[in-house]
């Protein structure tokens, strides 16, 4: 039986905002991604020139040579505003908690042969330094970066590098029951150790770049582009198919997270090269200089990871695999 | 190499929060080898402080990412549920009475866009500090501050769809002349360095002033039966004790690194207290006049949050060498003065702000003078009562003649000596063959000590009458040509909707009409 609710009903005078009115090209229901994101960020009438760089504005469109008429173009496919963010994080994170659990209590990792053991934190857990200038690179982009609609996706994904910089280091501690060791080798491994240091120079060269699109791009497409598939990925195939799935438990995160956040990064990419011939010049400049110097600081890792031959055709297909990625996005594939 | 694999097979240790905190956040960062440390980080050096060991810096919350995204994310589940059942049943009729929305107006306008400025801030600092705790402490707050902007534009804006006069807040943030207020403090700090940043915002403000910013807003909206408000202030919480807690954390660390420190703290202590109780005057205002149902008169907010716990606080750091901030006596002097002058500018220039004011009811008058007892009868009921008969017939007063605004806080020159409520209170100063106007000595001393900076001070009236208040295209030349009406274009405002007096409004009538109450019922002072 259809019971039939009695409510008073009165008109309200507006659907929404009127900033977001106008985007939606007229006064209509509007989202809550749409609410909190369009003109948030101040964009004129700024008091006093910043002590740290006189000759601009506190928020200033100059810091990048990338030029769009709307910077509120660069939405987010995913329609990431805070709540939406942490409550899809928060799902994440407990399942992941639950992986975590579940290979610490069976041993999983600890009843790995010792070579094995030593290899994955060889491999793996080092990368928390490179995720930690992940989130270095990802918030100079939150601060010096233009419009909310990008910059609060690169707010988000600072906390996310350190989220994964954060359990990298949990994999280090089921590997080292705890006691940190694991934790100093792999800083040790990230100053000194050979194979590692073309990253580790790399990773301080994006430190001090200056223009914040060329860095979102430097990271966020190219190094992740390589780098995620290349661990995330094929090491985890390569080391699950000989020592059964559990790596592929604990990255499984990671691997959703990439996925996740390369539709993102695409969309983003895809919508300033549409914008004008000279963005897509530049953003193909960009992509060639750090697709180089990506390999280059590559190759060495992928050799310690993968054995000398293997990891030369890993980090090859890889490329093919970016350079297609490049081509749906209206890039050329850049150097290879 | 074997070491760390046969270390495994022991069982494992069950690790401390603090332990396994340390062990998953400390040793992240390395100093840079292939480029120079102070070209990675460029700007935490220039102000002059000086840090000798970071892991001094004590991580007071502990929280790694996963557990942050997961109380976080359970606190937004259960906020949205109530924000929605809140718009189904059209909670905004169930407040006190329709003046209550005119702070949400300035809370929409002047908080939650300051919101947002916190947010960039600190993701500055998490950027230019080169403490790995301290980057992650201020990216913490970073995403707060976030938060808060939007939650907040989502808690309001079911009253959006009702009300007038929040309709474009970052918008309004821009360019309403009293939002340069709130504007220009954030910006002010912003454009300093990291240090003073952090002292200003997270200090100054969060630790010390934050009591009085949240305690009215959120007790006022439970006073007054907005469930939305106050659903976020209790979600907000839990945030703001984190970020108070690392405010103190802040200081202590600064003092506690070098003693060449202490005096440079000393003296953003001094100017950001200053800051700080000027862009509470807003506060004031909303506290004694604002609320139709009031939570407590701004001199006992205080008395309560400042001159007593402030108190206590500065006690503490007596033993760094830090004293209370400078004219914290002249704060206690206006406390019986503050709100009223308040009231008295924005009742002059309500035409032009985007919020309504009126004279308060009989009743609300006597709760005044109740809690002003030395300053409400003698000072201001007289002049309250002189313009309710002046609307009484029909000529509601209106100030046509812009303000002069002090250089620093942008408020307009309206506040008294601090020993005379009689006399306005002028200072100046000359800077490069120039005169700049002042409402106090506070403000005056800060702009003393950079005069560089505050002559960049973007000055509402200043820039009206330089005709940068005016649409593209305007030709303020042109026969008719009116220039309020055009400054209030400029300003994004629909005129006699979003201004004005409240008893003339369209609120006040669809109020009355959609809900058959008193639009000024709120009689329980």
């Amino acid at each position: 039986m259809a019971v039939e609710i009695k409510t008073t009903s009165v008109e309200p005078l507006r659907e929404t905002f009127s900033n977001v009115a106008e985007r939606l090209g007229g006064d209509k229901p509007a989202s809550r991604y749409q609410e909190a994101t369009y003109d948030l960020q101040p964009t004129t009438n700024f008091h006093y020139h910043p002590l740290w760089d006189a000759d601009r504005e506190l928020y200033d469109q100059r810091r990048t040579k990338i030029v769009m008429a709307d910077w509120y173009t660069l939405l987010d496919p995913r329609q990431y505003y805070y709540g939406a963010y942490t409550i899809t994080r928060s799902r994440q994170q407990e399942t992941m908690e639950k992986n975590l659990k579940f290979v610490e209590e069976r041993g999983l990792l600890s009843s790995l042969p010792d070579a094995e053991r030593e290899r994955l934190v060889y491999a793996l857990v080092p990368l928390r330094h490179e995720e930690w200038g992940a989130n270095t690179n990802n918030c100079y982009i939150t601060a010096f970066g233009w419009g909310t609609a990008l910059t609060q996706a690169t707010m988000f994904a600072t906390m996310d590098r350190l989220g994964l910089a954060q359990y990298l280091g949990r994999f280090g501690l089921l590997l080292d029951g705890n006691t940190g060791e694991s934790l100093d080798r792999a800083k040790q491994l990230w100053l000194e150790d050979p194979a590692w240091q073309g990253l580790r120079q790399l990773v301080e060269k994006l430190f001090v770049t200056k223009d914040w699109f060329e860095l979102f791009v430097a990271q966020n497409l190219v190094l992740d582009g390589l780098l995620h598939p290349l661990v995330f990925e094929r090491f985890e195939f390569q080391f699950s198919r000989r020592n059964g799935p559990t790596l592929s438990l604990l990255v499984d995160f990671m691997t959703q997270w990439f996925a996740e956040t390369s539709r993102w990064v695409d969309a983003v990419i895809k919508r300033v090269v549409e914008e004008s011939p000279t963005n897509a010049e530049q953003l193909a400049a960009w992509i060639a200089d750090w697709r180089q110097q990506v390999n280059v600081a590559l190759t060495s890792y992928a050799e310690a990871i993968f054995g000398a031959e293997e990891g030369a055709v890993q980090l090859a297909e890889v490329g093919e695999a970016f350079a297609k990625r490049l081509a749906k996005l209206g890039l050329k594939a850049g150097a290879q | 190499m074997n070491t760390v694999a046969t270390a495994v097979s022991a069982r494992a240790k069950k690790l401390s929060q603090r332990r396994k905190y340390e062990l998953l956040t400390r040793g992240l960062g390395w100093d840079t080898t292939y480029q120079p440390m102070d070209k990675a980080f460029p700007f935490d050096t220039f102000e002059g402080i000086k840090i000798h060991d970071w892991d001094k810096w004590e991580d007071p919350f502990r929280l790694t990412m996963d557990a942050y995204w997961k109380y976080q994310g359970e606190k937004e589940r259960k906020l949205y549920a109530i924000i929605d059942a809140f718009q189904q049943n059209n909670g905004q009729f169930n407040v006190s009475d329709a003046r209550y929305i005119n702070t949400l107006k300035l809370f929409l306008t002047g908080i939650s866009m300051a919101e947002y400025a916190s947010h960039h801030g600190f993701a500055l600092a998490g950027r230019n500090l080169r403490g790995v705790s301290a980057r992650i402490a201020c990216q913490m707050q970073a995403i707060d501050e976030l938060r808060h902007a939007q939650t907040q534009v989502h808690t309001i804006s079911q009253y959006n769809k009702f009300f007038n006069g929040m309709h474009n807040p970052a918008y309004m943030h821009d360019r309403v002349w009293y939002l340069s207020v709130p504007k220009s403090y954030f910006e002010d700090a912003m454009t300093a360095g990291p240090f003073e940043y952090i002292t200003a915002i997270s200090f100054s403000f969060e630790y010390v002033l934050t009591n009085l910013l949240f305690m009215p807003f959120m007790s006022g909206a439970a006073f007054n039966g907005d469930m939305a408000t106050v659903t976020f202030g209790f979600s907000a919480q839990s945030d703001e004790s984190r970020h108070m807690t690392l405010g103190l954390e802040v200081v202590k660390f600064l003092l506690e690194q070098d003693p060449g420190n202490v005096p440079i703290v000393q003296k953003w202590l001094d100017k950001w207290f200053w800051r700080g109780y000027r862009l509470l005057t807003l506060v004031a205002m909303m506290m004694d006049y604002m609320l139709p149902r009031r939570v407590m008169s701004w001199a006992e907010g205080w008395e309560e949050y400042f001159e007593k716990n402030g108190g206590a606080l500065f006690n503490d750091l007596a033993r760094y060498g830090i004293r209370m901030p400078k004219y914290h006596d002249v704060a206690r002097k206006e406390k019986t003065r503050l709100s009223h002058e308040a009231w008295g500018i924005f009742y002059n220039y309500t035409h032009a702000a985007n919020f309504h004011t009126w004279v308060p009811e009989p009743k609300e008058m006597d709760w005044l003078s109740q809690k002003y007892p030395d300053t409400f009868d003698k000072l201001y009921r007289p002049r309250l009562e002189y313009w309710r008969e002046q609307q009484k017939a029909g000529k509601r007063f209106y100030n046509k003649t812009l303000p002069l605004l002090c250089q620093v806080c942008q408020i307009p020159m309206g506040f008294t000596e601090p020993d005379d409520p009689t006399k306005i209170c002028y200072r100046e100063t000359e800077y490069k063959g120039d005169k700049y106007h002042f409402c106090s000595d506070g403000c005056k001393d800060i702009f003393n000590d950079e005069p560089e900076k505050y002559v960049r001070s973007w000055l509402p009236v200043h820039q009206i009458y330089q005709g940068n208040c005016f649409r593209p295209g305007t030709d303020p030349t042109a026969p008719g040509f009116e220039p309020l009406k055009e400054v209030l274009q400029y300003y994004g405002f629909h005129d006699g909707m979003d201004n004005g007096e409240f008893l003339d409004s369209p609120d006040r009538y669809n109020w009355e009409k959609w809900t058959s109450k008193s639009a000024v019922a709120g009689d329980r002072p």
